[in-house]
């Protein structure tokens, strides 16, 4: 892991890309169904753990427009098994005018640079679109054109898991991104080759709370977002960053009120990050690629706790 | 007895699922980076023995199932009862031909077996790992024979049949692993 933080500096210094340090601590934190974040009250005061360095990031970018990047010590509560711990740490940088493409090239390219640190060759990485790969397990057609819909049929979900002789929870109702997350878990991922890692790009605009939507070459609203794979291993999750202050400010209450109804607490909304989308966040993608996740992809690792010095039991 | 969520799913666990008691092999956390956690369970049916996969959403929360093993003494069997007694309440339960399975073949009066209890009534019995028994019938081996590959058939006072080597005489008594139902060795 030390090799790993020392190259992953070597490269950024090669690429000009400034290493920042902001809080850990926040009197905000974020309102997306799916994240946990630690609370700790002291002295009357509510401060958050962060579960990503996003928010704070994004008001220095507001602030600074540079390429920018973090070894973040993140906390996400609830999150624990053999390829989990509470506390792990996140690489995350943004680089300044950037989309989706030439940010996926940076990837590959510091992933390139990693894996031949460690006597690998990196193959060169397939982008792969969801929509593919989801239409490849349940037939043409079964995924929504427009945002406004769910992007997957439930039933014709739970049909195929069912037909494969797989065990679907009843509990996710009418869930469509639950549904299509454990479709992604069961039949998508184990199908992806494994000897090299890949991108996935192309996601449910439900699925992505800090990108911009767009329209991909086959009419499908999609966000602008990837992530990259190894095999059944995520490794990391970009974004063309939403800069539009209103449309995050609908979003962030959206969830806020999901979680209300769900009667989970309700952090408070980080008035200060959409002040920096207000004031003007430069156009930028962002990516946040999990440490230990990589640490473990390049040391063929099986779980996350061979590559932490001390997991959460014994923290 | 409050339900279990997910977070506190652990191999061993005994949980009810569709009507049956059943008991936790294994279980693993899945969850994307931004998406929705769910446990993979693979179970045990505790009456069938069978073992099947099961997702559950993270949160979601199983019925516990009132099983729990117990140390009992084994008391008599009458070919359709066989009857057992905890040695600290004397307390006495009886196991039918399903619960007690092939255990029947390894009990001897006054043994000690693992009796699993679900709603208190016997659902499983394991015996001990090694049984010391004498052999009620078996032919006297000749020497050089070995057509058989070296071993006989030897009927236990239990009714189980085990292959001994060919020196083990009828009145014998002799060692026996319970899990493989193989000789071990001739006890002095």
């Amino acid at each position: 892991m030390a090799k790993l933080r020392a190259d992953v500096r070597a490269w950024m210094a090669l690429g000009k890309v400034l290493e920042i340090v902001t809080p850990v601590m926040s009197t905000a934190a974020p309102g997306e169904l799916h994240l946990h974040s630690y609370a700790t009250s002291t002295d009357g005061e509510m401060r958050y753990l962060q579960t990503s360095p996003e928010f704070p990031m994004k008001r220095f970018l507001a602030a600074e427009a540079v390429d920018c990047y973090q070894l973040a010590p993140v906390f996400r509560a609830h999150e624990r098994g053999r390829l989990h711990n509470p506390e792990f740490t996140l690489l995350e940088w943004y680089r300044v005018g950037a989309d989706l493409a030439s940010l996926m090239s940076d990837v590959e390219n510091l992933l390139k640079t990693l894996w031949s640190h460690n006597d690998k060759i990196l193959p060169s990485m397939p982008r792969l679109q969801c929509i593919d790969l989801v239409e490849a397990e349940l037939g043409k057609g079964s995924c929504a054109t427009r945002r406004e819909r769910p992007f997957l049929d439930v039933t014709q979900v739970q049909a195929h898991f069912e037909s494969h002789g797989r065990s679907f929870p009843e509990s996710i109702g009418d869930d469509a991104d639950a549904a299509f997350d454990l479709l992604m878990d069961e039949f998508v991922l184990p199908a992806l080759p494994s000897a090299c890692p890949v991108f996935i790009q192309g996601w449910p605009p439900s699925q992505a709370a800090l990108a911009r939507i767009t329209c991909d070459e086959r009419g499908h609203e999609v966000a602008e977002r990837f992530e990259v794979y190894l095999g059944t291993l995520e490794l990391g999750n970009g974004y063309h960053e939403l800069t539009d202050a209103v449309e995050q400010r609908r979003r962030f209450e959206i969830d806020v009120d999901r979680r209300r109804r769900l009667g989970m607490d309700c952090p408070p909304i980080d008035e200060r990050v959409l002040a920096s989308l207000e004031a003007g966040l430069p156009d930028c993608a962002g990516v946040a690629v999990g440490l230990e996740r990589l640490a473990m992809a390049m040391l063929d690792a099986a779980r996350i706790d061979e590559v932490m010095a001390f997991p959460v039991e014994r923290a | 007895m409050a339900n279990y969520g997910t977070n506190e799913f652990k191999g061993g666990l005994k949980i009810m699922l569709d009507g049956d008691p059943h008991s936790i092999v294994s279980n693993e956390f899945v969850k994307p980076g931004k998406g929705q956690a769910f446990t993979r369970t693979k179970v045990r049916n505790l009456k069938t023995g069978r073992v099947v996969e099961r997702t559950f959403k993270s949160g979601d929360s199983v019925e516990p199932a009132d099983v729990m093993d117990t140390s009992m003494q084994f008391l008599y069997g009458d070919g359709e009862r066989w009857h057992f007694m905890d040695p600290e309440t004397f307390e006495q339960l009886e196991a039918d031909v399903t619960a007690v399975g092939d255990a029947r073949l390894w009990l001897l009066d006054g043994s000690t077996c693992e009796v699993t209890l679900y709603n208190g009534q016997p659902l499983a019995v394991t015996p001990p790992n090694f049984v010391e028994m004498t052999i009620t019938e078996t032919d006297p081996g000749l020497r050089g024979d070995t057509a058989t590959g070296g071993t006989k058939p030897a009927h236990m006072e239990s009714g189980a049949v085990v292959k001994v080597p060919l020196f083990i005489e009828e009145g014998e008594k002799i060692r026996i692993d319970t899990r493989t139902g193989e000789y071990v060795s001739r006890v002095k």
